[in-house]
């Protein structure tokens, strides 16, 4: 438009000076907006260069152990024998501990947000939640090992494993002895980190249902509770699942606080109060140290299964987020 | 509010009603109260853990705030020392990842919303950058291994501020993008109107228009940047001296903090609490300026 606009000008007849000042425009234009897609570009270019750079950083690893990689438990450095499933196992139950603390407790947070909280306390609250996201995930890390782990130790586990102990199945889930550190105080620590991203993004799906629902649901004469899992719930299910599926996404790759509390035992053990790992609390502590190409590799494809299992994780959470904009009309 | 008025409307028509309504009601009312009881509970179970994590990070670290910490440097095990090398290093890399990463991110989301706004390009970058966001900062970091430090063949200072470049650019574009979308379009008419190159409305009108929330988008950046640990295990190292060269290993606030916090050592441990003190506080101010610095109409 501001294109024809110009031409228009210039052809009605103008002096050398305006279209050379013209010309200098249009040049002005198009390299601004080269440069501005050359980084919409590079957007792209570093995800396409994270995954390859990853794919050829394991080929030493898979192709050595192919797919027995994914499926041996074994870690040994002294005779290069490396399996991922130790830490994928421990990965994957670590975060499934937090969600199960965390999206109840999201969820809580959220209702009390949008249905009960006075208008003043809103704001102040909601700060307070995401000022839990803004800590560095060190610092959770350090907290996490002399703070809550010894707490977790003398207070927490010797409870749960008397408590636990006459019921079959579940006294070897919780077997002692409390170490304090393992993969159950991981995963509690995972669950305060996600906790903000699962409140935010409820708090923002449930402030997209119409008031009007809800006014009506009020006015056939139902409870707050009614009106929050027959209407609220049901209208945002869809979005709600996309912000447990990105807190999910964030616990999985969560590195530095599970490096401090998991323990970092390559093996997996029947009770969740045990040692163990994950795969980016094993690239944290192993890879500076790892000697020899097989034991790099290795690590760097533990990274590409992570890196792959979060992509088709945080990818779904889009998805879904984005069907819910689509439905509130944004 | 619209609990009470929900209650008290079923309390007038219950109390002209059988037994069994009464009955049905009673439930109701404790269904409803265990559920608020219950979300209360939640609100005030994730809030106790901010308060027990400052508390603690004030109690170990405060007592170690000394002038030390920021005149002297990293001490070998068992000697008194400060963090002046590694505070003065993650300050050079936040700042260098933010001078690269900045422009590239404020350039992109400049596209997204002045350019392509709805076009496939625009959508398959947004999609994409939103998973780089959330995306674990360790792969980042074996990523800039693979590409800088392995070819350099050494760590390095540089490759810690590629790693935290390609941490800040997500940020920055979304944020960019979201606030440019903000800017109302009778702006770029009136610019397009008076015959400027779309260019020049953009970095005259647009950007001015949009600059409180990209500034945030920056400060955000920097918060997040500042306490990263993960992508700098492999690419800047660790340095227990003074440092200026960027193409050595270099010293870092949250590495140091790692080390120290797994160390054996008491003094080592009392310095990654003040360590952790200064980061943290650091942090949360950035995430309070930043969100201050956001006008009213741009916040949810």
């Amino acid at each position: 438009m501001v294109d024809a606009a110009m031409t228009g000008v210039t052809s009605a007849g103008m002096d050398s000076a305006k279209l050379k000042r013209m010309r200098r425009f249009r040049a002005g234009d198009a390299t601004f907006r080269g440069l501005t897609f050359g980084a919409a570009l590079t957007v792209l270019l570093l995800l396409g260069g994270v995954i390859l750079s990853l794919i050829h950083g394991s080929i030493p690893a898979l192709s050595t152990f192919g797919f027995g990689f994914l499926t041996s438990q074994s870690w040994n450095p002294v005779t290069e024998k490396f399996g991922a499933l130790a830490p994928i196992y421990g990965t994957v139950v670590t975060s499934f501990i937090a969600l199960l603390i965390a999206v109840p407790v999201g969820i809580g947070i959220a209702i009390f947000l949008t249905e009960l909280c006075p208008p003043w306390l809103k704001r102040p609250i909601g700060i307070a939640i995401e000022l839990l996201a803004g800590i560095p995930s060190i610092i959770y890390g350090i907290w996490g090992l002399f703070v809550f782990a010894p707490f977790f130790q003398t207070k927490v586990q010797p409870f749960l494993i008397s408590l636990f102990e006459p019921i079959p199945l579940l006294s070897n889930l919780f077997a002692g002895p409390p170490y304090g550190i393992g993969i159950l105080t991981a995963g509690f620590i995972l669950a305060i980190m996600v906790l903000p991203f699962i409140t935010s993004i409820t708090r923002d799906v449930f402030d997209t249902v119409p008031a009007v629902l809800k006014e009506a649901t009020y006015g056939l004469g139902c409870t707050t509770s009614e009106v929050v899992t027959k209407v609220v719930l049901p209208y945002t299910r869809v979005g709600v699942i996309g912000g447990v599926m990105l807190g999910l996404g964030r616990a999985l790759g969560e590195t530095m606080a599970v490096t401090f509390v998991i323990g970092n035992a390559h093996k997996i053990s029947a009770s969740i109060l045990a040692p163990g790992t994950t795969i980016s609390a094993s690239i944290a502590n192993e890879f500076t140290e790892a000697v020899g190409d097989l034991y790099t590799s290795s690590l760097i494809a533990l990274g590409l299964i992570l890196f792959v299992i979060t992509f088709i994780v945080l990818a779904a959470a889009r998805l879904l987020l984005m069907r819910m904009n689509v439905k509130a009309g944004n | 509010m619209a609990s009470s008025l929900g209650t008290t409307a079923s309390a007038g028509y219950s109390g002209a009603s059988s037994p069994v309504a009464q009955a049905l009601y009673r439930r109701r009312r404790r269904s409803n109260k265990v559920l608020l009881t219950l979300s209360v509970g939640a609100t005030i179970f994730g809030l106790a853990w901010l308060v027990l994590i400052l508390g603690a990070l004030l109690y170990e670290g405060f007592s170690g705030l000394s002038l030390a910490v920021f005149t002297e440097m990293t001490p070998p095990p068992g000697s008194a020392g400060g963090l002046l090398n590694a505070i003065w290093g993650s300050l050079l890399m936040t700042f260098g990842g933010v001078i690269i990463g900045t422009p590239i991110g404020i350039l992109a989301g400049t596209y997204m919303s002045e350019y392509g706004r709805g076009n496939k390009i625009t959508t398959v970058v947004r999609f994409i950058n939103d998973i780089l966001l959330a995306a674990p900062s360790i792969v980042i970091g074996l990523f800039v291994y693979e590409v800088v430090v392995v070819r350099m063949g050494h760590f390095s200072a540089f490759a810690g501020m590629a790693a935290l470049a390609i941490l800040v650019i997500p940020v920055v574009v979304r944020t960019t993008e979201d606030m440019l979308n903000l800017v109302p379009n009778q702006l770029r008419e009136a610019a397009a109107s008076l015959g400027l190159p779309r260019s020049i409305m953009i970095r005259h009108v647009a950007y001015k228009a949009a600059m409180s929330g990209i500034v945030t988008g920056v400060l955000l950046a920097i918060a997040r940047v500042s306490g990263e640990t993960a992508p700098l295990l492999f690419t800047a190292l660790n340095n227990q001296f003074w440092s200026t060269n960027l193409n050595a290993p270099m010293s870092s606030l949250p590495v140091t903090i790692f080390q120290f916090a797994l160390s054996p050592y008491p003094d080592w441990q009392k310095l990654a609490w003040t360590g952790a003190l200064l980061i943290t506080f650091t942090v949360l101010a950035l995430n309070i300026v930043a969100r201050a610095f956001l006008s009213p109409k741009a916040q949810k």
